[in-house]
């Protein structure tokens, strides 16, 4: 239909900027909204499907973690970490035990260091697998999300081997871990290394080169790589927009730097690059386990740092030094240093931060998440503006923006 | 130390004499800012290449006289890699400090949740509300004043923990 006629039949070009007789309609989209996959409150004025100008609400979960973490021993802030980025909390497990062990000056051996890449790395997938599967579902492929989940299972099975938990693992402690990696995680992890790659590439091979899906998600919600800086986005939506900033290479930590693997980066910033980054974010990240795996360290699964480390029980038993140990780390009496320090890790989301302040106490003095959510998806309504309504909900999917860490 | 770093810090201090410097024992370069410089101090460093605010926080030392509240900034120069912590203290009195909201997109929300949890008024900034906390609420709730729990509360005691 040419744009006369449209003119003939009094109704405005679907792309125009002109309003179908000066009606704005106000669309509450949230706070609890099938599509937006937690709970966010955007209040969309809309011309038709055409979004004018979005306003975000957040908050709807906030449980003041900040306070909290004022209150308990660095040990049991943990848990709270866990509930940050649920989709990867190993990842925020272990930034928050390495930024411990930075501010005690704890040198980690060797395994532990793999150990953990291990783990971050399976975590990593999990958090892209969700968010990947999931623009997978708002573009209306459903069949790719049921597989993909099957496969975040097995992933949750190995975690189970681990810690005992699935979704919020509160995985390892400050100084390593709690146990080794027993023989049924290497039986799992040896069989996801060997049927995951498959699996995923039927899932890719469903979507990548689909051209329904490029045609959805080619240039919605995209954002520049200028503005992305400036609005401090990071990890793979940074990545999506053609800045290879990631934390991993940038400041290796856990010792990052001894495994070979590529940083993928996009051109425009838009759905399908976000979502093409994650997916090679995925083999990149088996690549780091394989290697990780393959080289795996003798020694010791925790450092050796008494007055932080719980002792075995059988010791706290019958030993007097470790009864002492053991108490004073249960009771939260260990002392720490003074000092501030800011350690990063790369999370799900990109640049996950601890800033920490400690005074000398038995609880963190000032303890802030740098939230890698919370600070990009202030963008939101700028990536969106003009564009379809469809398209805004896929551009908050691939945006990855998981409710527990934008409101800690 | 590299020696852009080193450039940054003898540059820093040269053009803002006011300001002062620190290599805390984590080998992190901490500035410290006045409330006057600090615009003008991000201003020019964003000149320089910081072009990554990593974050922007608060914290309330109630025991400082004179510098009850600090508001700190982490700022990255990517391409160099140099990451710089800035803090400008702020006394009770007058917790105001202008706003870089113009110099970096990402600081809206940072300073609304800074505001939201201490108070601290950014001047000049397009929004200054509360984010995560109800509209209604009349204080700010991470200063140091308001313990976590109710502290009328007897059940909790404990003689030797305190809890």
């Amino acid at each position: 239909m040419s744009e006369l006629d449209l003119q003939n039949k009094k109704v405005a070009p679907f792309a125009s900027s002109e309003t179908i007789d000066g009606q704005i309609a106000t669309l509450n989209l949230g706070p609890t909204h099938p599509a937006t996959h937690g709970i966010f409150q955007n209040v969309l004025q809309i011309d038709g499907e055409r979004i004018l100008s979005a306003e975000q609400t957040i908050g709807y979960i906030h449980r003041a973690f900040e306070k909290l973490a004022e209150h308990r021993p660095y040990n049991q802030i943990t848990p709270i970490t866990d509930r940050l980025n649920y989709c990867s909390s190993p990842i925020n497990n272990m930034g928050w035990h390495m930024t411990v062990e930075k501010l005690i000056g704890a040198e980690m051996p060797k395994r532990v260091d793999y150990m953990r890449v291990i783990v971050m790395e399976l975590a990593r997938i999990a958090d892209h697998l969700v968010c990947n599967s999931v623009i997978g579902v708002d573009t209306g492929a459903l069949t790719g999300f049921t597989y993909m989940f099957q496969e975040r299972e097995k992933i949750y099975d190995i975690y189970e081997e681990i810690c005992g938990a699935r979704l919020t693992t509160n995985v390892g402690r400050i100084g390593g871990f709690d146990r080794d990696f027993n023989k049924t995680f290497i039986t799992k992890l040896r069989t996801f290394l060997k049927e995951f790659p498959k699996n995923h590439d039927e899932f890719g091979a469903l979507l990548e080169r689909n051209r329904i899906f490029m045609d959805r998600t080619i240039g919605a919600g995209p954002i520049s790589a200028e503005r992305a800086l400036n609005y401090s986005f990071a990890g793979p939506n940074l990545r999506a927009a053609g800045v290879d900033y990631d934390v991993r290479v940038m400041k290796p930590y856990s010792s990052y730097e001894d495994f070979d693997f590529n940083i993928p980066v996009g051109n425009d910033g838009d759905t399908y690059d976000r979502f093409m980054v994650r997916q090679l974010e995925i083999k990149e990240s088996l690549k780091i386990i394989h290697q990780a795996l393959e080289n795996l360290p003798e020694g010791d699964y925790h450092a050796d740092i008494p007055s932080f480390y719980l002792p075995p029980k059988e010791e706290v038993y019958s030993s007097m030094e470790a009864l002492i140990y053991h108490f004073k780390i249960v009771m939260g009496e260990t002392p720490i240093p003074k000092g501030e320090v800011y350690h990063s890790v790369e999370g799900g989301n990109g640049e996950l931060g601890y800033y920490l302040v400690s005074d000398g106490g038995r609880n963190p003095y000032r303890l802030h998440f740098r939230r890698p959510c919370f600070i990009y998806y202030q963008a939101y309504p700028e990536m969106i503006k003009g564009s379809l309504l469809s398209d805004a909900i896929l551009t908050m999917s691939s945006m990855n923006v998981i409710a527990g860490e934008l409101d800690a | 130390m590299s020696e852009f770093a080193s450039t940054i810090k003898e540059t820093l201090l040269t053009r803002f004499p006011d300001a002062s410097y620190e290599l805390d024992a984590y080998q992190e370069h901490n500035f410290f800012l006045s409330v006057g410089n600090v615009h003008k101090v991000i201003e020019w460093l964003q000149g320089e290449g910081f072009n990554f605010l990593t974050d922007l926080t608060g914290s309330h030392y109630p025991d400082k006289e004179g510098a009850q509240f600090q508001v700190v900034y982490h700022i990255h120069h990517l391409s160099q890699n140099l990451r710089l912590r800035l803090k400008v203290d702020l006394a009770e009195s007058s917790i105001e400090i202008p706003t870089i909201t113009d110099l970096y997109a990402a600081a809206n929300w940072m300073e609304r949740e800074t505001f939201d949890f201490f108070g601290i008024q950014f001047v000049g900034h397009p929004n200054l509300t509360r984010i995560l906390n109800v509209d209604d609420m009349d204080y700010h709730p991470m200063l140091k004043a308001y313990a976590l729990e109710d502290e009328t509360r007897t059940d909790k005691d404990d003689t030797f923990f305190g809890r």
